[in-house]
């Protein structure tokens, strides 16, 4: 009886905890390649990244019992991975975008390689903390067994837009980033500052895989994640290169990743697939709408490479 | 490879000095040439020893790694079918990326124009059940090409109109047009009997294009050759190819010549993807039968490495792809015998896709190649 007294009322809570557990990856990614593009740089390869991360992260969790470290290797993996992505970036004549596709490629073929033995062992999971207990129903409960990363998160978006607007150091990335010429005339070495934010980038968004693997959908498998790496670089696009818009982005996505199986689950299946879509359809619309043939994207980093 | 921080006047010095005057001649005259081979191909053999240094920490011995690559992608009649067959989508998914690059463009939305493709080649063969075979066939290659020429022109539309950036909505593109292909095959063109793996009807037993007689290899690469021989004298050899090329080295000058910049943008656009479109046709038409979620197989983003392999040369594409078709097709035989994951075909072409992009810094600067200028 518990179960059909909310009737109707599933569907709006299974978003809402379907926004919190699938949003906790787009936002690590997002903000990471947030903080790689503000520096002028694009990494489309955090798509493999995020499953490094992730098949890492169970790896590790598997050999020493503690999630915790799995997900510090998996931040580790991303960032040696967003080192590689720099590296080559720094060569003359070399197309960050095109590098991005090649990274995805790698990532995604070393992690299955790797993580061949890694899908019949259980890893020891992150845990989750009950925001829930005042309630009886089982479906309030679940929507509210909230993993600590999500709320990290949260708090990064913040850190993160202060930061940028404040600190010696994103006004160094954004220097990097808006023009290269004014950071190399202070002194900065721009290679060096992109460097550090593709790395930082690809910090959290092994991070963002770990998340994957050790919590939702909490097993490592090749099918691990369905593009959630691409989506969340179309998503900083999306939210103008603004953590906070990053955020919510991130949240009203991962809402509409969890629409449809919610939808499934009272009879509608219909669309499923297009709700997944959406954040493609949206960044594209978003792309359609503010750009013109005269004026670029605005709040888009100018020496970014999709911008010139 | 000498030094390559050697200052120009020094290393041109040095150069005719080494050479005989006949071969610095000839390194004049080709030079380029020489260093369009030479470089993509150090970049693969450097590939290759990385790869086999990274089986080598698995404990596989490399040189049985190479032995079997080659047995699978080459040493037989039958590896060499496999090989030609992978290859023939790859040949019309680079040309995707390769048309565009002519003008400076990025395209990386071959996958998206393959599925968009294979869908609409299908949804023709199936509303024409009463037409002779040959018909049917030949409404599936248009509509493959107008159905993957349009995906591709919208991102050229957009870049010309809008000032989008053709790389990115090309790449959103292909996920959108995932989800289109699933909602489809899953709903509206779903066939009832398909219960555990989602698809339309059969496009019929008398509509597939088979075989080329005497081998197993299927028409597509038929396609794909004529296709990348096409391509090459549209671009090297035609008025609109010149021009395609003068927009691509500078797009001002070409304005300033009166070049219609729009209209060749978007012709190009539909060919490039016209091209991925007959892939997708193919993989229907010749290999599946009917369209579901197989056909992205990742031929688009494998089309994208050939592309950029081969400088963007549509002739070079043919034998890159029959390249990297060779590596795909030892995969099963590495797996067989050497007990390597199936992803680590995926593990080497990430890596070769690494080397070639980092040659790219390369060229202009081997000294011995610059002769005298």
């Amino acid at each position: 009886m518990a179960d059909g007294s909310i009737g109707l009322w599933t569907v709006p809570l299974a978003v809402f905890g379907g926004a919190i557990r699938v949003s906790t990856p787009f936002l690590f990614v997002s903000l990471g390649e947030c903080i790689t593009e503000r520096s002028g740089r694009i990494n489309l390869g955090l798509e493999g990244t995020l499953v490094m991360g992730a098949m890492s992260a169970y790896g590790i969790s598997y050999l020493s019992g503690s999630p915790w470290l799995g997900v510090i290797a998996a931040g580790i993996t991303g960032a040696l991975l967003g080192a590689l992505h720099a590296g080559i970036c720094s060569l003359p004549r070399v197309n960050d975008i095109a590098v991005g596709i090649a990274l995805m490629l790698f990532g995604t073929g070393l992690a299955f390689y790797l993580g061949k033995p890694l899908i019949e062992p259980t890893a020891a999971r992150l845990p989750a903390i009950d925001f829930g207990w005042w309630s009886d129903v089982p479906q309030v409960r679940a929507a509210l067994r909230i993993n600590v990363l999500f709320l990290i998160g949260i708090a990064l978006a913040p850190v993160l837009y202060w930061a940028f607007r404040t600190t010696r150091w994103g006004l160094l990335i954004r220097t990097a980033g808006e023009s290269s010429d004014a950071a190399r005339a202070m002194g900065y070495s721009v290679l060096a500052i992109r460097l550090r934010a593709t790395m930082i980038g690809g910090f959290l968004s092994g991070i963002g895989g770990s998340f994957l693997s050790l919590f939702y959908p909490g097993s490592w498998n090749e099918g691990l994640s369905s593009g959630q790496g691409i989506t969340a670089v179309a998503l900083v696009i999306f939210a103008r290169w603004d953590p906070m818009l990053c955020l919510w982005a991130s949240l009203a996505f991962g809402g509409a990743a969890a629409l449809g199986p919610a939808l499934q689950s009272v009879g509608v299946t219909s669309g499923y697939h297009l709700f997944n879509a959406a954040p493609y359809i949206l960044t594209l619309a978003i792309m359609i709408i503010t750009c013109s043939p005269k004026r670029t994207l605005t709040g888009a980093p100018a020496e970014l490479s999709i911008t010139r | 490879m000498t030094s390559d921080a050697a200052d120009p006047a020094q290393a041109a010095g040095v150069a005719p000095a080494a050479a005989p005057g006949f071969l610095a001649g000839l390194l004049q005259r080709y030079g380029t040439t020489i260093e369009y081979i030479l470089i993509p191909g150090a970049a693969l053999v450097g590939a290759l020893a990385t790869f086999g240094l990274f089986v080598a920490l698995f404990g596989k011995n490399p040189l049985d790694l190479y032995f079997y690559m080659y047995q699978g992608a080459f040493g037989t009649w039958f590896s060499w079918q496999n090989t030609l067959t992978r290859a023939a989508p790859l040949i019309l998914t680079a040309l995707c990326t390769a048309l565009p690059a002519q003008l400076g463009m990025v395209i990386i939305g071959g996958e998206g124009a393959l599925l968009i493709g294979a869908l609409s080649a299908t949804s023709v063969a199936l509303v024409m059940p009463w037409a002779p075979p040959l018909v049917v066939q030949a409404a599936m290659v248009c509509a493959g090409v107008i159905g993957g020429g349009l995906w591709i022109t919208l991102s050229g539309a957009l870049r010309q109109y809008r000032g989008v950036n053709e790389t990115i909505s090309s790449l959103l593109l292909v996920y959108i047009g995932l989800a289109v292909l699933n909602h489809l095959v899953e709903g509206l063109m779903r066939d009832p009997a398909s219960l555990n793996k989602p698809s339309t009807r059969e496009i019929g037993a008398a509509n597939m294009i088979g075989s080329i007689p005497g081998t197993d290899v299927h028409w597509g690469l038929v396609f794909g050759l004529v296709a990348a021989l096409a391509s090459y004298i549209l671009i090297y050899h035609t008025v609109f190819g010149f021009s395609a090329r003068v927009a691509g080295g500078n797009i001002r000058a070409a304005k300033i010549v009166g070049l219609g910049v729009n209209k060749l943008i978007l012709t190009i656009c539909f060919l490039a993807g016209g091209a991925a479109g007959i892939a997708g046709m193919i993989e229907v038409a010749a290999v599946q039968g009917r369209t579901n979620a197989n056909l992205a197989a990742g031929y688009g983003f494998t089309g994208i490495l050939v592309a950029f392999l081969a400088r963007h040369n549509p002739l070079g594409i043919i034998p890159v792809a029959i390249l990297l078709g060779g590596i795909s097709a030892s995969g099963g035989l590495l797996q067989r015998r050497l007990g390597l994951p199936d992803a680590s075909v995926l593990v080497l072409q990430g890596i070769i896709f690494v080397f070639v992009l980092a040659s790219d810094a390369l060229y202009g600067r081997i000294s011995f190649l610059k002769g005298k200028s």
